[in-house]
């Protein structure tokens, strides 16, 4: 009964992880097998391949590939914008939601219908949003004509902040169903307690409901980091991740689709990826675990 | 479950200034406005003829509303095999995820085996794992691996329909597991000790007495599960390599290409791809809404 599920998880999830960081320091476009002699004494015409190749693929990321250095500020320019708009934006709504307002589960329906739809949906149904001659914003704000029109998803100074406006429309949602979960679990006489006492709502907000919550906000918290790392649907439906919207996923993914595979340099990339993952992971493992050790 | 189930909006403390309760309203009715806006103009743009919208705009009056996009759509492109596709990935994961997850999840909660802790983590992180991390040797992985062309034409976990629903499987497993876990642990006790004095093996105490009683959250998750192996953009489009043995979500992107020239007839195609996510939002959106806070609200 345990056998197939651990070996599902150990093959297809952890091997694959491990390997990547192995298979990161050696040179290596799939064909052939892996040696452990270095790169630099096979001589000869042929670059050397399925050598080891020492931390030489973490250098060239570095130093010389021009997508590396934009595509990790693409990554924290996205998590900075989930940090400050998409997650505070849903946990606004599931604040406003959870106090009952007339009309609360239309709104909470309605903004929670984006989650259910797929990324790739998203960006294409955004498309018409942001067309530069037909499109709604620039039909609005009078930029349709050929002479001044803003393309949105083409330019790329502007496709990164348009598609995260694609990209926090979802999120908000999200965090929005996350948040309300955990309010709904929070006892509502605290609240009162603290406001009978003579504290003010933004007093009680911060002082008492915020800290109680703190369960749910390492979730969030988690949440918000992981998607902001994993994103890829969005960018790579708009224009396959290019001009503008380069990301260290879509960096790892064309070592794949691309025409020449680099797998040595795919899962270096692959590993940036999985060290800055940790951080997350290893925060919500140890708040969810910890009390289970003590038992 | 009772946190999941949304409760009737009463309100929860004394009701706020007048003033406020105006801003708030205003501010819930915008952002439901704007929330609206690009699903529903989608839907106007997918109703109208291209010939229509290049000369008007999007943002114009119509003239001819007419359902032709995605007749169009369904007609010119293997848009019935894309969604057979999706059907035979996804009701096969949803399956085996939940089955292969329940078993895991029952030893865990019900021994004291002192790998427990560990096994937990080891399947929770792993879900929590960007998928880029591992699909360069993952990748690799799936051309080493051989099956049988009965099960997969291409002879390979790469390029085949088995090959989606293994990763799909292997992938969520950890955050079923992580939620059954939680929930099972909160059956008492005393009901598995009167099920020993009666005799029942183990596999009847997993299959007639845990499995039943772990019916909302295996529906919730059910649900959860479906929602997210139907869209799944990133395994196909990696693991997938022919254009027609990929399932809608990810067939989306070669459509993109192939109606290029008719922008109305892509709305429409992402429209119909969306209608089994509809279907679900409009029928189980508690279930769904239901599985993701058994996710995170147990610490």
């Amino acid at each position: 009964m345990l056998g197939v599920p651990i070996i599902a998880d150990l093959l297809f999830i952890w091997f694959p992880a491990i390997a990547s960081i192995a298979l990161s320091f050696f040179r290596w476009s799939g064909i052939g097998g892996v040696h452990a002699k270095a790169c630099a004494s096979t001589g000869g015409l042929i670059p050397p391949d399925g050598c080891f190749y020492g931390v030489q693929n973490y250098s060239y990321a570095a130093t010389t590939y021009p997508q590396f250095w934009p595509a990790v500020e693409h990554n924290v320019i996205w998590l900075i914008v989930f940090m400050l708009i998409a997650t505070p934006l849903g946990m606004l709504f599931a604040v406003v939601i959870d106090r009952g307002i007339r009309g609360s589960r239309i709104y909470q329906s309605v903004l929670f219908l984006p989650v259910m739809l797929s990324l790739a949906l998203i960006g294409i149904i955004w498309q018409f949003v942001y067309s530069s001659n037909f499109g709604q914003i620039n039909t609005v704000i009078g930029h349709n004509k050929n002479s001044n029109l803003i393309d949105w998803l083409g330019n790329p100074h502007l496709n990164l902040w348009a598609v995260l406006v694609e990209a926090s429309w979802r999120q908000a949602g999200y965090v929005m169903v996350l948040y309300l979960a955990g309010l709904k679990a929070f006892d509502p006489s605290l609240r009162e307690a603290a406001l009978v006492d003579g504290a003010s709502a933004w007093q009680t907000f911060w002082r008492v409901t915020f800290p109680v919550l703190k369960p749910i906000n390492i979730v969030i918290l988690v949440v918000t980091v992981i998607e902001s790392l994993r994103a890829f649907d969005l960018v790579y439906i708009t224009n396959r991740g290019s001009n503008g919207l380069e990301l260290l996923s879509v960096l790892v993914t064309n070592n794949i689709l691309g025409e020449t595979s680099k797998i040595g340099f795919g899962s270096a990339l692959g590993v940036v990826l999985l060290v800055i993952s940790l951080v997350p992971i290893t925060i919500f493992l140890y708040q969810t675990f910890r009390k289970e050790q003590a038992r | 479950m009772t946190t999941a189930t949304a409760p009737a909006p009463v309100a929860r403390r004394s009701p706020a200034r007048p003033p406020a309760r105006v801003a708030a309203q205003v501010f819930m009715i915008s952002a439901t406005v704007l929330w609206l806006v690009p699903i529903v103009f989608a839907f106007y743009v997918a109703l109208r003829p291209i010939s229509e919208t290049n000369k008007l705009g999007y943002v114009s009056i119509a003239h001819t509303l007419t359902l032709e996009n995605f007749s169009n759509a369904w007609n010119q492109s293997d848009m019935l095999r894309f969604f057979e596709n999706s059907v035979k990935i996804t009701v096969p994961a949803v399956i085996i995820t939940l089955f292969l997850a329940s078993c895991v999840a029952f030893v865990v909660s019900r021994f004291n085996f002192k790998f427990n802790v560990a096994l937990l983590i080891i399947f929770t992180a792993g879900n929590l794992l960007p998928q880029q991390v591992i699909i360069t040797p993952l990748y690799r992985l799936y051309l080493q691996i051989h099956l049988p062309h009965v099960i997969s034409d291409s002879g390979l976990l790469y390029n085949s329909i088995a090959g989606l629903i293994v990763i799909n499987v292997s992938f969520q497993l950890g955050f079923c597991v992580f939620v059954l876990s939680n929930y099972m642990k909160t059956i008492p006790h005393e009901m598995y000790e009167a099920a020993v004095v009666d005799g029942a093996s183990l596999w009847a105490r997993y299959w007639r007495l845990t499995m039943p009683l772990c019916r909302p959250a295996l529906a919730a998750l059910a649900t959860l599960l479906t929602t997210w192996i139907y869209n799944d953009f990133f395994w196909a489009i990696t693991l997938v390599q022919t254009g027609n043995k990929r399932p809608i979500t990810s067939a989306l992107a070669n459509l993109q290409g192939q109606f290029v020239s008719n922008q109305n007839m892509i709305a429409a195609a992402a429209l119909l791809a969306a209608i089994p996510t509809l279907v679900v939002y409009l029928l189980l959106q508690k279930q769904f809404i239901a599985g993701l806070s058994l996710g995170s609200s147990k610490g």
